[in-house]
């Protein structure tokens, strides 16, 4: 357990009581109810979905509930703006931050009141007047000795790293004196000392008697930090309780309403892929700072996952096979040919990339879900040497492969797909590369942000793919998902291959133990 | 939340009005208005004197407007096309003119003309494709000097003299229009279909809607950008060779006002200036708004600041309309 657990019986800073909250008809929060108390982390987990991010906009002021009440230290808290909750001593630490990079520390600090010349009280500050440079950065210098990051107040906001950024999130959120403090996700984009520490301040602001609401989909970091547990399903709290009275197990079978074998379709660890000839060879493949001598290959059917902690090399790794970044020694062969450069090489070889980043280079989202499931397989779909296309060619192609992904019937083709569901989306680009029948296929991070519904279709998808003796490598930050989907797993850490298990020899510990930085 | 919340039904009426806003013919009804309420006012109008008038003066601005929608859809903007205009029309006028061309007057001197004037307006769209693409610099940066650069090289060229004396088997390319309307549209129908029905124009939408997207999906993104450049280039050497015609002079300053035009007929057309979306059949409608707008001002005798004021103010309600019924037809 922690240094100075939270007695159990501190004081009820926030209650939620019978909240409810539908929209369109949807009930989205079932009459839910539970105490936060001051001086205490309490740690609030559920799937997408669930109905953590409405609780939460509601106790922001960004939505206002159908029935219950929340009482703030006994009084109704029912702020009809932001700025109102803001007042009342609700602060958020956002999953992406809301700072500026072109702005400085000490601007981001006090961004929301700035101290002016002749008056120093920031609260009545309109807009107009000159700022108070010498209070401002002596402000931001308080802000900052706060949460014990030693830093230039006048340091351009941009060169900070992420663990940086995210303390100065904090220290902004802390400037307005909160009585609650609520961290979403604010782990996922931190190193692992970065996250520690994250969780040294947290400690610290919970023996100052702050109450603490920290959401987080990393179950060990809640298990291990946080002092009492909310578990949200499908708008209802399902349990709630000290931490130390859940197992991972309890919390995740709460969760999900089942076990985490109902989690993944089954695969069998008696593969054997040897004496296929592999599809991806990498030998020694170095980039200076980037990866270091990676060598493995991949045979058809296969499915091998890549773990490491964030900044271990992975997506790095993957955008350097897919031809998308160069290296600068060692050799990849693709079905037993040198690769040919660039994506446009790689995808003639029958390359595949799923990115990380949906959004910013996995779709385009104003185009329709036609345009985008075509757009990788267009040259091969074309009739001549000038590129005629035939729609009425197109069509029945873009339904087989709607169909094959399942994707939902109701959208149109000709629909946008950023009306789409985060599951949808990631289908349209699964079905994108499926179009042009890869022989590997590099998926990174391919369940990011969706739900478990879809989560297991797109494993579904991932074994069919295997099964028609395509080679898949498959990037993920979460281990368990790599557990239940691979035949074999190589743990990444520095750029350098640390090791590689069979799925018999599978254990979250041992991939945990080669991850972590010796 | 598991499935999107759906809204309530829009009252019956509201469904063929949204349908009619967000078709490409919205600016054509736009036009037919206009063009019903300015008859009785402008004498002459619907002549069809008028109307041979109007379609020639379209049609260098239609040509200007359709490679604008290549370059737009990838993304990008061209706004060289007037000196584009400037330099090929010197260019040409320099080789073919009777008291001193360059190409003398022999038999293929004529179509060596065309061939330099599109050369010269590919070049000048290679070299404004190549700044972007390859050394990544910002659309409006390069085609802004470019623009400068290359009005410069027309009037450095001529010592700013208009060149006359161009044979007439030359000027009859723009100056008959039995010649310049079938170029114009076969020319429009072709670009049309390259945008709408080949690959490359596939690539061009996905580019400008999201070019790492692309370069992921394999596109190169690349040569289609700089395809879009010379593309433009092309059809303003093109609209060169008609206006030169319509003038039967050469001159570094010609078509030199056009430039908003060519903006304003592809924004009204439905073009997205941030890239990704348009289509050559609104801009068809753009251009013809424009110079139906432009024509009727004339007609009504106003003087050349008043038509500029008036024109202005009209482009500007045509865009409010523009943005309201893209806000109807978003909620959709």
């Amino acid at each position: 357990m922690t240094s100075s657990p939270a007695s159990s019986n501190s004081p009820v800073r926030l209650r939620f009581e019978g909240i409810q909250k539908s929209f369109f008809g949807v009930p989205v929060l079932r009459s839910v109810s539970f105490p936060v108390r001051a001086g205490a982390i309490t740690a609030l987990v559920g799937e997408n979905g669930a109905g953590k991010s409405t609780l939460m906009n509601l106790l922001g002021g960004n939505l206002t509930p159908d029935a219950g009440q929340i009482l703030l230290e006994g009084q109704p808290h029912q702020p009809r703006t932001p700025a109102e909750a803001q007042r009342a001593g609700i602060a958020f630490v956002h999953q992406e931050l809301n700072l500026f990079g072109n702005l400085s520390v000490a601007e981001n600090l006090c961004l929301d009141g700035f101290p002016l010349q002749g008056s120093p009280d920031p609260s009545t500050s309109s807009g107009l007047g000159w700022i108070n440079r010498p209070t401002l950065l002596l402000m931001a210098q308080n802000r900052l000795a706060r949460v014990g990051l030693k830093l230039d107040p006048n340091t351009p906001l941009h060169r900070l790293s992420s663990g940086e950024r995210q303390l100065v999130e904090i220290a902004k959120a802390l400037g307005r004196h909160p009585r609650v403090l609520i961290l979403d996700e604010p782990t996922t984009s931190l190193s692992a000392p970065e996250c520690s520490r994250l969780f040294e301040l947290m400690r610290e602001l919970r023996s100052d008697g702050l109450a603490l609401i920290f959401i987080s989909h990393s179950l060990t970091d809640v298990l291990r930090e946080a002092d009492d547990l909310v578990i949200l399903r499908d708008g209802a709290v399902v349990a709630m309780g000290p931490c130390q009275e859940f197992s991972s197990q309890q919390l995740i079978a709460h969760m999900v309403g089942r076990t985490l074998e109902q989690l993944f379709p089954p695969r069998d660890s008696g593969r054997s892929f040897r004496q296929d000839a592999p599809c991806l060879e990498v030998s020694n493949v170095t980039q200076p700072g980037i990866v270091r001598n990676i060598s493995f290959s991949l045979r058809p059917g296969e499915i091998v996952g890549l773990a490491g902690l964030m900044g271990a090399g992975r997506s790095e790794l993957a955008r350097i096979l897919f031809g998308l970044d160069p290296h600068a020694s060692g050799e990849i062969r693709v079905s037993g040919e040198p690769a040919r450069p660039g994506p446009r090489g790689r995808i003639r070889q029958r390359v595949g990339f799923l990115t990380e980043d949906r959004r910013g280079d996995g779709l385009c989202l104003e185009a329709s879900i036609a345009d985008n499931l075509t757009l990788v397989g267009l040259p091969q779909l074309a009739r001549t040497a000038i590129g005629w296309l035939d729609p009425s060619r197109l069509r029945p192609m873009v339904q087989t492969i709607r169909e094959a992904v399942r994707l939902t019937p109701t959208a149109r083709d000709e629909q946008s797909v950023k009306t789409l569901s985060g599951g949808n989306q990631q289908k349209v680009v699964l079905a994108k590369w499926l179009l042009a029948q890869p022989k590997v296929l590099i998926l990174d991070e391919p369940t990011r942000g969706i739900d478990v519904g879809a989560k297991y279709e797109i494993y579904q998808l991932i074994h069919q793919l295997a099964d028609q003796g395509a080679g898949i490598l498959v990037i993920s930050s979460e281990i368990e998902e790599l557990l239940g989907l691979c035949d074999r797993i190589l743990v990444l850490a520095k750029g350098q291959i640390r090791a590689e298990l069979p799925r018999a020899e599978f254990s979250q510990e041992r991939i945990l133990a080669a991850a972590l930085p010796a | 939340m598991s499935s999107t919340p759906s809204r309530p039904a829009a009252p019956a009426w509201v469904i063929p009005l949204r349908s009619w806003a967000g078709s490409d013919f919205f600016v054509l009804v736009l036009s037919a208005v206009y063009f019903l309420i300015l008859t009785p006012l402008a004498p002459g109008f619907a002549s069809t004197g008028n109307a041979l008038s109007l379609i020639t003066s379209l049609l260098p601005l239609l040509l200007l407007a359709v490679g604008q929608t290549w370059v737009l859809v990838s993304g990008g903007i061209d706004l060289s096309v007037t000196a584009t205009i400037a330099l090929t029309s010197v260019l040409g006028g320099l080789a073919v003119n009777e008291i001193s061309g360059w190409l003398g007057s022999g038999p293929l001197a004529i179509p060596a003309a065309i061939g330099l004037m599109l050369a010269a307006g590919a070049g000048v769209g290679l070299l404004n494709g190549l700044a972007v693409a390859q050394l990544r610099m910002p659309p409006f940066m390069v085609t802004l000097t470019s623009l400068m650069f290359f009005s410069g090289v027309a009037v450095w060229l001529t010592q700013s003299q208009p060149i006359g004396s161009l044979p007439p088997t030359f000027t009859a390319f723009g100056g008959r229009l039995g010649w310049a309307l079938p170029v114009a549209a076969l020319l429009t129908w072709v670009a049309h279909l390259g945008l709408s029905r080949t690959v490359l124009g596939r690539w061009l939408y996905a580019v400008g809607q999201n070019a790492r997207t692309a370069e992921v999906s394999g596109v190169p993104v690349r040569a289609v950008t700089i395809s879009a450049y010379v593309v433009s280039g092309l059809l303003a050497a093109v609209a060169s060779l008609l206006l030169t015609g319509q003038a039967e002079t050469a001159s570094p300053v010609l078509g030199q006002r056009m430039l908003l035009d060519v903006i304003a007929a592809t924004v009204i057309g439905g073009v997205s200036l941030y890239g990704g979306q348009g289509r050559i059949l609104g801009v068809l409608f753009g251009v013809l708004f424009i110079r139906l707008i432009d024509n009727s001002l004339n007609l009504l005798g106003l003087n050349f600041t008043l038509i500029l004021m008036t024109k202005g103010a009209v482009i500007l309600l045509a865009a409010w309309l523009d943005g309201w019924r893209r806000q109807l037809t978003r909620t959709a």
